[in-house]
């Protein structure tokens, strides 16, 4: 899956990318199993294809679309993006795919589309891990509107070059590279604009621990981990320090305005 | 020991016959080495693991996952010896309690390594800050500083030197630790509401445990 050198600003961090094998062997899939290792194991069964995402709630042109119209919907780019996970490790990914901003345009949302939902599969046929309650599925996330238009945001339908292997989310995945990476939700089926601010799969799970915005920030501490630092999977060796994260992954100057006056320690 | 004697009359006498045997064969001078061998394999295979690479894509996680998973294993095959003993009639067992004991502790101590050096870098104010911050550490952090005492008693002549009363009260921290485990393990996989796992290592050290105080009980 070939895509042009992206020219949104940002978009190539200049971060040396993670190798292939760590990035499609570390997981957190969950719907495949709780461990890093589960998805890459068990995401075979996954059926990417015939795949349609609908499109519905506030908008002029709901419909479902499938796979291959999104393939061609915009020009593919290739965007190397830092991941920061909630739990202290990081990756540098070089994915494929497009603003998810064109995909909304096409759309129309109505005036009253405030936030975009996102709901990923839930096939307990294809996905062994669904018979664990560990989450309330089907996976849910969301972004506020202008989030989700920011250019850096994006569907990815690939990394590396290569078509998304379903342990990464296949067929079609959303990054978010300023949030940490469970705002980034894996096969996605429905994208859903709506007037208020819809609860995360994660909210509603451990309300005290994740928020709705999650956007990485070493200031603000998960009760877990320490969000002040960060491990560089592939990178940093087995004895090196952490390394310090950076406010919003890295991306405050393309992001930071969409936040002026908020206070990220109330909205975490 | 004391203990053997006491309840050595309760023992079923089914078992009697077919028990002779295991402890004779549990009482073979190689059983103790063997154990000991085998009790080194998890950590071989870690150190393996980390010069020829195949310890995934974050080895720093796997190490510290690794060596928590086995101070459990071991906690609960320590808290097993006794059970064992008084179901099956192989007093013999009791032999290797120790040895299973420190080596509980021993992972223990790898596992809060591994945090201090791959995850604090050997900080020491860091880790200092982290254990007053995260409840999870500090509950792992106390069972093994209460393992501590035990470790540093498990040897014969300290157990003379302490009266075997007082060391066996000292040694039922034992149950102290094994439930700051569990909850040190359940804090931290309730961070991503993981509990499937927490929940086979509380059921088994829920027993160990239980049996224990259903054995008080009849013994009254």
């Amino acid at each position: 899956l070939p895509g042009a050198r992206s020219a949104v600003a940002g978009a190539m961090a200049l971060d040396k990318p993670t190798p292939y094998k760590d990035v499609t062997s570390y997981n957190n899939f969950y719907e495949f199993g709780t461990d890093k290792a589960d998805p890459a194991k068990y995401a075979g069964s996954l059926k990417t294809r015939p795949w349609t995402v609908a499109v519905e709630g506030e908008v002029r042109k709901p419909g479902n679309y499938d796979l291959d119209t999104l393939l061609k919907l915009a020009p593919m780019e290739e965007r190397i993006y830092r991941l920061r996970c909630v739990e202290g490790w990081s990756m540098v990914v070089p994915w494929v795919g497009w603003s998810l901003a064109e995909l909304i345009r096409k759309v129309e949302p109505t005036g009253n589309a405030k936030f975009v939902q996102f709901i990923t599969l839930a096939d307990r046929a294809q996905m062994p891990g669904l018979s664990q309650a560990v989450l309330d599925w089907p996976y849910v996330e969301g972004l506020r509107m202008d989030e989700a238009l920011h250019p850096l945001t994006m569907l990815a339908f690939g990394l590396y070059g290569e078509v998304l292997p379903n342990q990464n989310g296949a067929p079609v995945r959303l990054v978010v590279p300023w949030k940490y990476g469970f705002k980034s939700g894996k096969s996605i089926v429905k994208i859903r604009f709506v007037e208020k601010q819809p609860r995360t799969s994660w909210e509603a799970a451990i309300p005290s621990e994740y928020g709705f915005y999650s956007n990485v920030n070493p200031k603000v501490d998960h009760p877990r981990w320490s969000q002040a630092t960060e491990r560089r999977l592939g990178e940093d060796g087995l004895f090196a320090k952490k390394r310090p994260t950076l406010m919003f992954n890295g991306y405050e100057p393309q992001v930071g305005q969409l936040y002026a006056g908020m206070d990220l320690k109330k909205f975490y | 020991m004391a203990t053997s004697r006491r309840w050595a009359s309760s023992t079923p006498a089914w078992t009697s016959r077919s028990s002779t045997e295991v402890n004779r064969l549990l009482l073979k001078p190689a059983v103790k080495p063997l154990v000991f061998a085998l009790a080194l394999v998890p950590l071989g295979l870690l150190v393996w693991g980390v010069f020829a690479d195949t310890l995934g894509a974050n080895p720093a996680e796997t190490l510290i996952r690794s060596t928590g998973d086995w101070t459990l294993r071991l906690l609960c095959l320590t808290l097993a010896v006794t059970p064992l003993r008084q179901l099956t009639g192989w007093h013999a067992l009791a032999r290797l309690r120790r040895m299973l004991g420190l080596f509980t502790f021993f992972y223990g101590l790898l596992h809060f390594l591994a945090f201090a050096w791959l995850d604090m870098g050997l900080d020491l104010a860091a880790i200092v800050a982290d254990i007053a911050k995260r409840p999870f550490i500090l509950v792992g952090s106390a069972a093994l500083l209460l393992m501590l005492p035990l470790a540093l008693t498990s040897f014969n002549r300290a157990i003379k030197a302490l009266g075997a009363a007082r060391w066996q009260a000292l040694h039922r921290a034992v149950y102290a630790v094994a439930v700051l485990a569990v909850l040190h393990f359940l804090w931290m996989r309730s961070g991503k509401n993981d509990l499937a796992e927490v929940g086979v290592y509380a059921a088994v050290i829920g027993s160990l445990l239980g049996w224990r105080v259903w054995r008080l009980r009849q013994s009254r």
